[in-house]
């Protein structure tokens, strides 16, 4: 049961990543990201990570995509506007650097799977939070740090702006 | 393999059981919009469809709209995206339904030696996953606006963004506090602390324990549902909002799905600040009066009366916000955006540090 929803649940991400990069219409692109996080959502699941699953949909799927939507259906750049294809030369860069990455990605595999250690802690919200104020009390306290100057830059942004 | 079969049997009946509860009751909830406005207005209300001259005061009208919806032209513009425009309202929909799924609506039941959550998905983070569920309703929304080819729709789309953000936020923060109060976002366990009592008399129901939190969650949840007061993405009668391309069934997609989402609001209030399925000093045996009287009851009149007491609650919740939706006139778009970001927001924040300090303290 859990790999044949492992293995649809792979299928589509994969389709939906590739639909993603093969759309020329932006919101295409951006719908296909959103099932391609909802179904990652759905692997952290399977994985017992029901907290990670959860906030994965809610702020990427449920919040940034929405905004990404948002941006998009307001400022949608028509051909005219951007010029000649900006990405031309990262085109170029493009074809090496996949085919690296799928040589790595073959390496690894063909050593088959790392040894498998301890099973994996329970991904309950009550661990999650344990082990977020204990053993990574300091990255998670940096990163709210980062989220705060996020905001703070936005609204200076927004303030100048009005 | 007879195990297997009965976990999907179980499985099977307990999504069922839900499925019928959210749709009958959304599709009820048209004939009480209704009838309830009519009371309000001091008119008669809708009463005029009739099958072999039954009239059952307007009861059958649900059924008639149905047909009307099914038997209307289905029309899409030229110019509209045509994948997106037909999945859009099934996007609303479907969330709106599958949102349901962890909302407990008894508590274990136990045939044989087996025993039974009342609850279709047991999820430890299942407060979340509810909102999830809410969050990704707005993809259908904000689809239809942009797949219509209408600039007016467009817009629609916009405004239903803008406010279901600022609501989604309200509603995440103003939960914070029954979540450190009851320790768990699991709605099983919320539901099961609610049976305590308070000062040996109290049921230490949320609403009890997190008055303002509950105000705040209803307010917000009202402007999930994206109705009056908050209706400004739709505005269908002046401003027009994000499905006026709709016809048909579809368009009674996007109505139902508003309907399911109150039985939804509903429903979360009822599990969170409503005691769940409990039942005041009904305990797993009987009643446990704090003046000292006893009643046993056998274990399946227990779990009937759980059963009943939330489906009444929910009825309620339902009703009273029907009588929100009647009362109320329209936000403006800068009026509900204010009321969310600077209203809800700050107040959903004081009410965790209030929380806090609460249960730090005392």
């Amino acid at each position: 049961m859990e790999q044949v929803t492992f293995f649809v649940t792979a299928l589509i991400a994969v389709a939906s990543a590739i639909g993603l990069v093969v759309r020329r219409n932006p919101l295409h692109g951006a719908l296909f990201l959103v099932v391609n996080l909802f179904c990652v959502a759905v692997l952290y699941l399977l994985l017992r990570a029901e907290f990670l699953a959860a906030a994965q949909v809610i702020i990427y799927a449920g919040a940034i995509m929405v905004l990404f939507l948002f941006a998009i259906m307001i400022l949608i750049p028509g051909r005219a506007e951007t010029g000649r294809d900006p990405f031309r030369r990262q085109r170029l860069a493009a074809l090496p650097l996949g085919a690296a990455f799928l040589l790595l990605v073959g390496v690894l595999m063909w050593g088959g799977p790392p040894p498998g250690g301890a099973p994996p802690p329970p991904g309950g919200a009550a661990a999650v939070g344990r082990l977020l104020f204990t053993d990574y009390l300091l990255p998670f306290e940096i990163t709210a740090v980062l989220l705060l100057a996020a905001l703070v830059g936005a609204l200076v942004l927004a303030r100048r702006r009005a | 393999m007879s195990a297997v079969a009965a976990e999907l049997g179980i499985a099977l009946a307990k999504v069922s059981f839900l499925m019928l509860f959210v749709l009958n009751l959304g599709g009820l909830l048209t004939w009480v919009e209704r009838k309830q406005s009519a009371v309000m207005q001091d008119r008669v209300g809708a009463n005029r469809a009739r099958i072999l001259g039954l009239r059952l005061w307007g009861l059958f009208h649900p059924l008639a709209d149905a047909v009307k919806m099914l038997t209307k032209e289905d029309f899409m513009p030229l110019r509209a995206d045509r994948v997106l425009f037909q999945v859009a309202p099934f996007v609303s929909l479907f969330f709106a339904l599958v949102a349901f799924a962890t909302i407990p609506f008894g508590d274990v039941l136990r045939v044989g030696d087996r025993e039974i959550p009342l609850q279709a998905v047991g999820l430890d983070v299942g407060l979340l996953y509810i909102f999830a569920m809410l969050s990704l309703g707005v993809y259908g929304v904000v689809l239809a606006g942009w797949a219509s080819a209408n600039n007016y729709a467009l817009l629609g789309g916009q405004r239903a963004a803008a406010l279901m953000i600022s609501a989604e936020i309200a509603i995440g923060a103003s939960i914070m506090g029954v979540t450190m109060v009851y320790g768990s976002l699991d709605l099983m366990e919320i539901a099961r602390r609610q049976g305590d009592l308070l000062w040996g008399w109290l049921p230490a129901w949320g609403l009890f324990l997190q008055p303002l939190g509950f105000v705040l969650f209803l307010t917000a949840g009202i402007a999930a549902t994206k109705r009056i007061p908050f209706d400004f993405p739709e505005g269908e009668s002046e401003i027009i909002g994000y499905f006026v391309e709709y016809s048909g069934m579809k368009f009674g997609m996007f109505m139902m799905a508003d309907f399911v989402e109150t039985v939804v609001i509903a429903g979360i209030s009822t599990a969170l600040f409503l005691g769940g399925w409990q039942v005041p000093y009904l305990a797993a045996d009987g009643f446990a009066f704090p003046w000292g009287a006893m009643v046993p009851l056998p274990h399946l009149a227990v779990v009937s009366l759980q059963v009943l007491a939330f489906s009444v609650k929910v009825a309620v919740m339902c009703w009273f916000l029907m009588l929100i939706r009647w009362t109320l006139p329209r936000f403006r778009y800068d009026q509900a955006m204010r009321l969310g970001w600077l209203g809800l927001l700050p107040l959903s924040v004081l009410n965790v540090v209030l929380t806090a300090g609460v249960i730090l303290w005392v």
